[in-house]
């Protein structure tokens, strides 16, 4: 990896997720906007590539995310992986300047609460149960009956999330909920209550991508992006062979471990995929974090000492899940946790963090290490 | 004769590869191991549960057959972990399979 070159998150620019009926177009521009009036010493002549984050069908939407920013990119294109797009993106951006075909790139991920990245059509061995709940409810109950664990239990992950959700000024969720009105919210299935759920929603999130030597001119605090991880595993749900861990974030996180020369033991911060309470504990433990089955011991000391290592923003269930840029929204959050620039949320000297950020009941996963 | 032109008329096959003959899910034209065509095995199968929840009053549930393939089916009484069950009613409902078991 030592020929390769050294690649540092140069600025960021986030809005806050909303139920907004707006144009695909109108929600890119919002965060790529915020970010050049955030990081004024970047000059949009010296952008390379602009790569777009989202599943919505709009096409050209890179050439046109450029064109409204005043960017004629090198390369541009869109990349799209379900709910982890937005760190493949990062990914993609990343192995255009470790090659050296560019020294600085635009990554931007948007979503409409309304994306039709939510139903994967083309897995129909799960019959009439494509909707993401059945997956959940599949997990959870798996999850629940292999390490005996209860819904109150499960619910500390909401109450957890929400709380520090309310710290986050981007989160869509302003509330704080106890054990209570989890495991009393509306009920989705036997094992699935809505408080348990990520929700769709509309959102924008971008981020820059340097080379050392532009980075080094740009900031005073870069963050290296130090390890990457991905696997996939299948496309669909019912390929799994476990329904209480996931395989490959388990693949994802070691090899991203393994490229930062790092250990789950070094991480001070990280973002955790919780599209519903169950995965939170299930990744924790697939990376490391925890032995298996004991996820929700961490989870809860981390609550009752008002710790936010995990998902400091509020996770996915709430900060809000706009899928395209979701995986961006968690990388900046890392990358403020580890500038120590984000307030009321800041976790206590992080030097290591660590995204994790999945795609389709765990089908595939991505993992990134991001250092001081 | 395709998998889902069966499927839609009510009958459950399972795709096998003529050359390798490992079974091919989801269904498809050619094996994803050797690329082999695929040809449908009759049954009746023995599925076996491997999890279950509820919707309302409606159990689904998680099953496996010949240690190889999963789906997600209806079945109307409360099922149990390894309960053995067979496909009872399937078939393609406004571009969606489903399946129900007993
Ligand atoms: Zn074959």
């Amino acid at each position: 990896m030592n020929d390769m070159n050294k690649v540092g998150i140069v600025g960021y620019g986030i809005t806050p997720f909303t139920k907004d009926d707006k144009k695909i177009e109108s929600i890119l521009l919002d965060s790529a906007k915020e970010l050049f009036k955030n990081n004024q010493k970047i000059n949009r002549d010296d952008i390379d590539a602009v790569l777009v984050s989202t599943n919505n069908n709009s096409k050209y939407l890179s050439p046109i995310l450029s064109e409204m920013a005043g960017i004629q990119p090198k390369i541009a294109h869109t990349i799209e992986s379900l709910c982890n797009s937005g760190t493949n993106s990062i990914v993609s951006a990343y192995s255009y300047i470790a090659s050296g075909l560019a020294d600085m790139i635009l990554i931007t991920g948007a979503e409409r609460y309304d994306s039709p990245g939510q139903i994967l059509e083309w897995d129909n061995s799960r019959g009439e149960y494509k909707h993401p709940i059945f997956w959940a409810s599949i997990f959870t109950k798996s999850y629940k009956r292999e390490f005996s664990i209860s819904d109150e239990q499960l619910a500390i992950v909401s109450v957890k999330n929400h709380k520090q959700a309310k710290e986050n000024p981007n989160a869509l969720s302003k509330k704080t909920y106890t054990v209570d009105d989890v495991i009393n919210s509306k009920k989705l299935t036997e094992d699935l209550r809505l408080l348990n759920c990520s929700r769709p929603c509309t959102g924008s999130a971008s981020i820059i991508l340097a080379s050392e030597d532009k980075a080094k001119q740009l900031t005073d605090k870069p963050i290296w992006v130090t390890g990457i991880g991905q696997k996939t595993t299948s496309a669909g749900f019912t390929k799994n062979n476990s329904f209480s861990s996931m395989e490959s974030t388990k693949l994802a996180g070691q090899t991203a471990l393994k490229m930062a020369n790092k250990n789950s033991k070094d991480i001070d911060v990280a973002e955790i995929h919780d599209a519903f309470s169950v995965c939170e504990p299930m990744a924790l433990e697939s990376l490391g974090f925890s032995v298996e089955g004991r996820g929700m011991d961490m989870i809860n000391e981390l609550h009752d000492t008002n710790n936010f290592k995990i998902n400091p923003r509020g996770g996915l269930i709430g900060s809000g899940h706009p899928l395209g840029a979701t995986g961006i929204a968690q990388t900046i959050e890392i990358t403020q946790q580890l500038q120590s620039n984000a307030g009321k949320r800041q976790v206590d000297n992080p030097k290591v963090g660590l995204v994790h950020n999945m795609s389709a009941a765990a089908t595939s996963s991505t993992v990134l290490v991001l250092e001081t | 004769m395709s998998f889902e032109s069966k499927l839609n008329k009510g009958e459950f096959f399972i795709p096998e590869c003529t050359e390798c003959k490992k079974i091919v899910w989801p269904p498809a034209e050619f094996c994803n191991h050797c690329f082999g065509i695929v040809s449908l095995k009759e049954g009746p199968f023995e599925g076996k549960i491997m999890e279950f929840s509820r919707q309302n009053e409606q159990y689904f549930c998680l099953v496996e057959f010949e240690n190889t393939i999963k789906i997600i089916a209806n079945i109307s009484k409360l099922p149990i972990i390894g309960q053995k069950v067979k496909i009872s009613k399937c078939g393609i409902n406004d571009g969606n399979y489903f399946f129900q078991v007993i």
